[in-house]
């Protein structure tokens, strides 16, 4: 929400996978576009924010503030920002960040966004939280046993000047995650944009992936 | 005693556990056999327990990790493991062979040296090329196959480029083994190649004199010590030492990073074609450095060493690239073209080993009046003529004369021992290409080479009618 022109028709494929038992978390944007009168963004958002506000529905709108800020499963902890205080937004950009998260998570693997890098956090023989740049592809063993926290990327607006989208896909029956990258048609996602009259830094950043 | 005899005569997750072969502080060897499974086999087991350590879990848990990525002859072959928190274990393929410090009967001759030495390269380029550094080389760890290939054992302290490195923050714990580690090591650094090549040094050293060069310091100034102090040269304990092989003990040494050798595959090349080691002060070096110079060296250590230097990780930043040059046609027009693709493929490889290779035909051992050396000086003289043009520092280079009927058989077979990245050879002129040699070359070296070729074609318009 808040960085592309088609929210209503992204939305309906989230509450479809929703809908058959996907886990579905809120995120900043999603919580300003279903808040009305939130005032807490720059003016580039404010106005990303307004305009989505404006192109969805009633039940995009009832969708969105029904969406929970964390969730659990047995072994894993869902959330946007940060397990520590999820409704702060804080950002988990260091390894102080991650050990906060994993702990208030408690539970072996935590998965988060807001951070727009792939980045994969583990604690160290002494607890410490170690980072880890992910090579692309590439199946990282993650032992439950030693506590993950794996910050998957952004599909629609990554910032280190890729544009592909990311994404990552852990198997925690076999402990392992692995990070992608995947190529789409970001021209047109910035055509759409910029055809909307939205702000052009959205449709800039779309393109470049910065 | 302990688990010794709680395993042996047991079966584990399938394994027929039988007796203990080898005890060491780390870890119990056991060898194992399961119904299925054709080769005879080994079980590692920790000693967890009375001493069990985090660092010794992480050493196990990232040997679990790296060993199933990695193949190829070099390394024992992967089978299972067991679950590091309930019943860890590693199970791989047993190797026929002797461990390298059984071997040792230092001092070993010149030739040996160098056999040893790189078929040891050989393997170090084999996992720098599937992005792992062993960071633990010492004899123990390497075992000689029967047919003279070395295998790497015990990839506990190894680092995996491409994964998450467990052992990063354990400086003390995973530093290696006292005589062998690099200066890079000493400080904390797990992600340079080049400390296998250190350690590849101290091993050659010991090799050839019997002698450790930094001997075994207990604490860790002494193991600072190999960041400034400059060794004996091993021309000092062995008289008759070959200066070509002091060279390359003493670059494998250097204890700054940039100035030894930037690939395994360059050392391995080295070891096998002694003639044409570039030799330069260290191969006449005849003792260490006075006492004040060495200070100096430390006094600039404690800068140099302060920050580690961003380093070439990347498994292939130094490669050896190979260009066939034919020496019995100097003037064919081809040669520019061959010269100045050279130039720019070079230009792109910050550290390269170039390797110039003429085929000529194989003299006729029934021939009394052909001096075999005749055709090699000459065609040597002329490989180093065609190599002006590009102006490669000597210590980048070599030449090659290789006497052969099959020329791309020949070349093939020197591309795949000397562990070449790319072969860059002339194409056929298009008049030419009915005629069989030229063809057969190109094409046949294009097909079977075991790595990368560069095919360089004239351009149509310049070609002679």
């Amino acid at each position: 929400m808040g960085y592309g022109a088609d929210p209503g028709a992204v939305l309906d494929i989230v509450a479809e996978h929703a809908a058959r038992g996907a886990v579905v978390v809120k995120g900043n944007h999603d919580d300003a576009v279903a808040t009305p009168d939130h005032d807490y963004y720059n003016e580039t958002a404010a106005a990303a924010i307004q305009w989505t506000r404006a192109a969805l529905g009633e039940s995009h709108k009832r969708f969105l503030s029904s969406l929970p800020l964390v969730a659990h499963d047995e072994h894993a902890c869902f959330v946007h920002a940060s397990a520590a205080s999820p409704a702060r937004w804080e950002y988990v950009d260091s390894a102080g960040a991650a050990d906060r998260s994993a702990a208030a998570a408690a539970k072996p693997y935590t998965f988060c966004g807001h951070v727009h890098r792939q980045v994969l956090y583990g604690r160290d023989a002494r607890g410490r939280m170690i980072a880890f740049r992910p090579h692309r592809g590439v199946p990282i063993p993650v032992r439950a046993s030693r506590g993950w926290l794996a910050v998957v990327g952004s599909a629609g607006q990554p910032r280190d000047g890729d544009p592909s989208a990311a994404y990552a896909l852990a198997d925690l029956e076999a402990q392992s995650i692995t990070f992608h990258r995947v190529p789409y048609d970001c021209a047109a996602a910035a055509r759409k944009i910029r055809a909307a009259g939205l702000p052009e830094a959205i449709a800039y950043r779309v393109e470049r992936g910065v | 005693m302990g688990a010794r005899d709680v395993l042996a005569g047991t079966a584990l997750d399938g394994f027929s556990v039988g007796e203990c072969v080898h005890e060491g502080a780390m870890a119990r060897l056991y060898a194992v056999s399961h119904g299925a499974t054709p080769f005879p086999m080994l079980m590692k087991v920790p000693r967890f327990g009375a001493g069990e350590s985090a660092e010794m879990m992480l050493a196990f848990e990232t040997e679990a990790m790296i060993l199933p990525r990695l193949s190829g002859p070099h390394v024992p072959r992967f089978v299972a493991a067991g679950d590091v928190s309930t019943v860890p274990y590693i199970v791989t393929e047993r190797i026929e062979g002797s461990s390298l410090d059984r071997l040792l009967k230092a001092p070993l001759p010149a030739d040996e040296v160098a056999r040893i030495g790189a078929a040891i390269a050989d393997a170090l380029h084999a996992i720098h090329s599937q992005d792992v550094i062993h960071l633990d080389l010492k004899p123990d760890n390497v075992v000689m196959r029967r047919d003279g290939v070395a295998v790497l054992v015990d990839l506990a302290l190894a680092h995996h480029r491409k994964l998450p490195d467990l052992l990063a923050q354990e400086m003390r714990y995973a530093a290696g083994s006292a005589p062998y580690i690099s200066p890079e090591q000493v400080l904390g650094k797990r992600s340079d190649a080049r400390s296998d090549l250190f350690a590849l040094g101290v091993i050659l050293y010991e090799l050839a004199t019997g002698k450790l060069p930094f001997g075994t310091p207990l604490t860790l100034s002494g193991l600072r010590d190999r960041l400034w102090m400059d060794p004996a040269p091993p021309r000092a304990h062995v008289a008759g030492m070959p200066q070509w092989l002091q060279e390359v003990i003493l670059r494998c040494l250097e204890p700054d990073a940039a100035r030894r050798y930037q690939s395994a595959a360059h050392v391995a090349f080295d070891l096998r074609n002694p003639r044409q080691v570039a030799l330069t002060w260290r191969a006449t070096k005849a003792g260490r450095r006075r006492f004040a110079s060495q200070a100096s060296r430390w006094w600039r250590a404690r800068d140099t060493y302060a920050l580690p230097r961003g380093a070439k990780e990347e498994p292939g930043a130094a490669p050896v690239i190979m260009v066939a040059v034919d020496t019995v046609h100097p003037d064919d027009p081809r040669q520019p073209e061959l010269q100045r693709t050279v130039r720019r493929i070079l230009s792109l490889s910050g550290e390269f080993r170039l390797v110039c290779v003429a085929v000529v035909p194989a003299a006729d051992p029934g021939d009394p009046a052909g001096g075999r050396d005749d055709p090699q000086v000459e065609h040597r003289i002329r490989l180093r003529h065609w190599l002006r043009s590009l102006d490669i520092e000597p210590e980048r280079v070599s030449v090659h004369v290789l006497e052969a009927l099959d020329a791309a058989g020949a070349l093939v077979e020197f591309a795949r021992r000397n562990n070449v990245d790319l072969i860059v050879l002339g194409a056929p002129f298009s008049g030419e290409r009915a005629l069989a040699w030229w063809r057969s070359v190109a094409s046949s070296v294009t097909a079977n080479a075991p790595c990368s070729a560069h095919v360089v074609r004239v351009p149509a318009a310049t070609e002679p009618v």
